[in-house]
């Protein structure tokens, strides 16, 4: 029997056996933790966040909403439909566009355009945006989510990535397009 | 001695738990908790067992991916034999676990059933209603519908709402930057394999507390639990008028059981199974996404909150809801048991339930919801048309072809977002017409861009023939003044 005062061997190990298995508990956590955050870096890797085609200009004629559909940039195997991302273009006078997210920018049902009244209309709770994606009525506190555009080679490109949400709006690309004048 | 006798005596002789078994079976109860008050929560784990057996059954076919989660389900559905009833008994299952641990709750509340000594019992019975919900909510993601990709939609918008931390936070929900193949896997493992170990690690732990402590006895006005007296008084009600838990109390927690499974059967044949609905394809845009009905009091008040009230009360409202029921024991640990003498309890109990009940009654109904297709599929009714001008006519079909009909109903048909415009003649005048046509505002979009002065001119000259036979349309009384006519 050891005295109360004075470690004994069998102690010693018993502690150094609980220290050497934290050890490689904090190193395997290492790598678990990073695959589990897995979704955040992938942000930082190439094609991340990159121009897909709409398709010819000529598809958005001047002055209407069109719907269209593209494949997301990042995409796996296994999405299936989920990746056909859907958006409107407005083509506001043949040479300036909008292209919106179809999410609403209450709660992120799709919304759905109405030429007749020029309205923007979600069937959730009922928020309504006016044809340049600006609020009209309704729960949302925002207008729709403008996505980045760009016409190369007769092509409409838009920027795309990542859903929109209403909280995001630091990695949301309001910006309007520049009047070419 | 029997061959099973020797088998089982074989096995005892190692395993060593009969003893303990039956003394725990044995147990001695207070006389009145053999109440059909006392089954909720034996039923509550009966559901669960239903759950994991079905729940392993539809693994085995279920296609936890993006792509083919549908098509596994529509197999599931009319393909496999007997597949639509053990998903029907796993659907129906949720809905009978999740009503039967609210009541269970509400049971326990009423019967002051938290207090000393059984706080903790308490405690681990709200996390095992929150991870009763979140089995709800992944289940319903695995249903890989419509509702279930919108509802991820609604669930992201929610998440990125939280300050600093919302879009980090949706990234993780959805395990990539769209709601796509590795969001369902996610909530595949989630479902499968993180919230049910949760919830059988909590059902152990609630059941040592429930063993441990006894069972709550039945209380009496008058009754007064004290921290000092309480074990002492227990014990001795125990000893004194306690009768065995098994055979004399357990047989109605068995008896109900038994009803409970059978109404699960009788719904699942008769009901069938949930959905799936549409495809999951996010191009296909004429939905109407629905949660399940134990969100419908969720998606009500998302549409009557404030828009500007509406972050803070979602992100701090629950956390508040939660800290208050898992603080409950602490401020209330002693006292009364009895609800004739609680009325507070039995008052929040009710108003509680009326909210509940009031909120999933509109969820349901959803009258916040544009009516999508009211405008081209509702027509005007025709007692509104006779007689008219033609300008009152061409307002009525500018009223159709602008989507006025998706919010407000005529006769009983469209959209209920604004006010039905059967008698609204009596309520606006000519130049509040205009007014609102033209600026919106109150929930209306402003039309004034969207209609020409004719349209306009028409739509309101319609508008004014909306009004109840007898009853004279508003008027301005000042126009008349000026004008010098007697009103």
């Amino acid at each position: 029997m050891s005295s109360p005062e004075r470690p004994s061997r069998r102690g010693f190990f018993l502690k150094a056996g609980l220290l050497l298995n934290g050890i490689v508990g904090v190193v395997l956590a290492v790598p678990v933790v990073r695959y589990l955050l897995s979704p955040l870096s992938r942000e930082r890797k190439p094609g991340y966040r990159s121009w897909v085609s709409l398709g010819s200009v000529a598809n958005f004629p001047a002055g209407e909403t069109r719907f269209a559909t593209y494949r997301n940039p990042v995409v796996r195997p296994s999405d299936g439909e989920t990746a056909t991302i859907a958006c409107w273009v407005r083509n506001i006078d043949g040479a300036r566009f909008q292209v919106f997210a179809v999410n609403c920018a209450h709660l992120g049902c799709p919304v759905r355009w109405f030429p007749q009244s020029n309205l923007f209309m979600c069937p959730c709770h009922g928020g309504a945006y006016y044809a340049d994606g600006a609020r009209a009525s309704g729960p949302p506190e925002r207008g729709l989510f403008e996505q980045r555009y760009k016409i190369e080679g007769g092509s409409l490109f838009v920027e795309a990535g990542d859903m929109p949400t209403p909280g995001a709006l630091a990695t949301l690309s309001v910006r309007r397009p520049s009047c070419p004048s | 001695m029997s061959v099973l006798t020797k088998i089982g005596r074989w096995f005892d002789d190692r395993l060593q738990i009969g003893k303990p078994l039956m003394e725990t079976m044995a147990h001695p109860v207070p006389r009145q908790t053999s109440s059909w008050f006392y089954v909720f929560g034996s039923a509550a784990l009966t559901v669960f067992g239903l759950q994991v057996v079905t729940g392993i059954l539809l693994a085995i076919l279920y296609v936890p991916s993006a792509g083919e989660a549908w098509n596994s389900l529509q197999m599931l559905n009319h393909q496999v034999a007997a597949g639509w009833f053990i998903r029907a008994l796993h659907g129906w299952g949720s809905n009978f676990m999740l009503g039967i641990v609210l009541i269970h709750m509400v049971q326990v509340f009423l019967f002051g059933a938290y207090k000393f000594p059984r706080e903790l019992t308490w405690i681990v019975g709200i996390l095992l209603l929150l991870t009763t919900l979140g089995m709800a909510f992944t289940g319903q993601v695995l249903r890989f519908d419509q509702d279930a990709y919108w509802g991820l939609g609604i669930g992201a918008s929610i998440a990125s709402r939280v300050p600093l931390m919302g879009p980090t936070l949706v990234k993780l929900l959805l395990g990539g930057p769209i709601i796509a193949g590795a969001t369902l896997s996610r909530f595949f493992a989630l479902h499968v394999f993180v919230v049910p170990g949760l919830l059988i690690a909590f059902v152990g732990l609630h059941l040592l507390l429930v063993i441990k402590l006894g069972i709550n006895e039945w209380p009496m006005p008058g009754r007064i639990v004290r921290r000092a007296t309480y074990l002492a008084e227990y014990h001795e009600l125990t000893q004194r008028e306690g009768i065995p838990f098994v055979p004399a109390a357990v047989w109605k927690d068995i008896v109900f059981s038994g009803f409970v499974l059978l109404a699960i059967v009788a719904c699942a044949v008769l009901l069938g199974p949930f959905g799936p609905g549409g495809q999951p394809d996010p191009t296909i845009i004429q939905t109407s996404p629905h949660p399940d009905f134990f969100f419908w009091w969720l998606y009500a008040l998302l549409s009557f909150l404030p828009p500007a009230a509406e972050t803070p009360i979602l992100l701090i409202g629950p956390a508040i809801g939660l800290v208050v029921l898992i603080a409950l024991p602490f401020f209330s640990g002693e006292g009364e048991k009895s609800w004739k003498r609680r009325p507070i309890a039995v008052l929040t109990v009710l108003l509680a339930a009326v909210s509940l009940g009031a909120l999933t009654h509109l969820g349901a109904h959803t009258p916040w919801s544009p009516q999508m297709d009211a405008w081209s599929g509702e027509p005007i009714p025709d007692r509104y048309l006779k007689g008219r001008t033609a300008l009152e006519r061409h307002g009525a079909l500018v009223l159709q072809l602008k989507q006025c009909r998706n919010c407000h109903a005529l006769d009983g048909a469209g959209g209920e977002r604004g006010p039905a415009l059967d008698g609204i003649a009596v309520r606006l005048t000519q130049d509040q017409l205009i007014r609102q046509v033209v600026q919106g505002g109150g929930n209306m979009p402003a039309y004034g861009k969207n209609l020409s002065p004719a349209e306009t001119t028409a739509l309101v000259a319609f508008l004014e023939t909306l009004h109840p036979a007898g009853q004279a349309p508003a008027r301005d009384a000042s126009r008349a003044a000026i004008a010098g006519t007697p009103p």
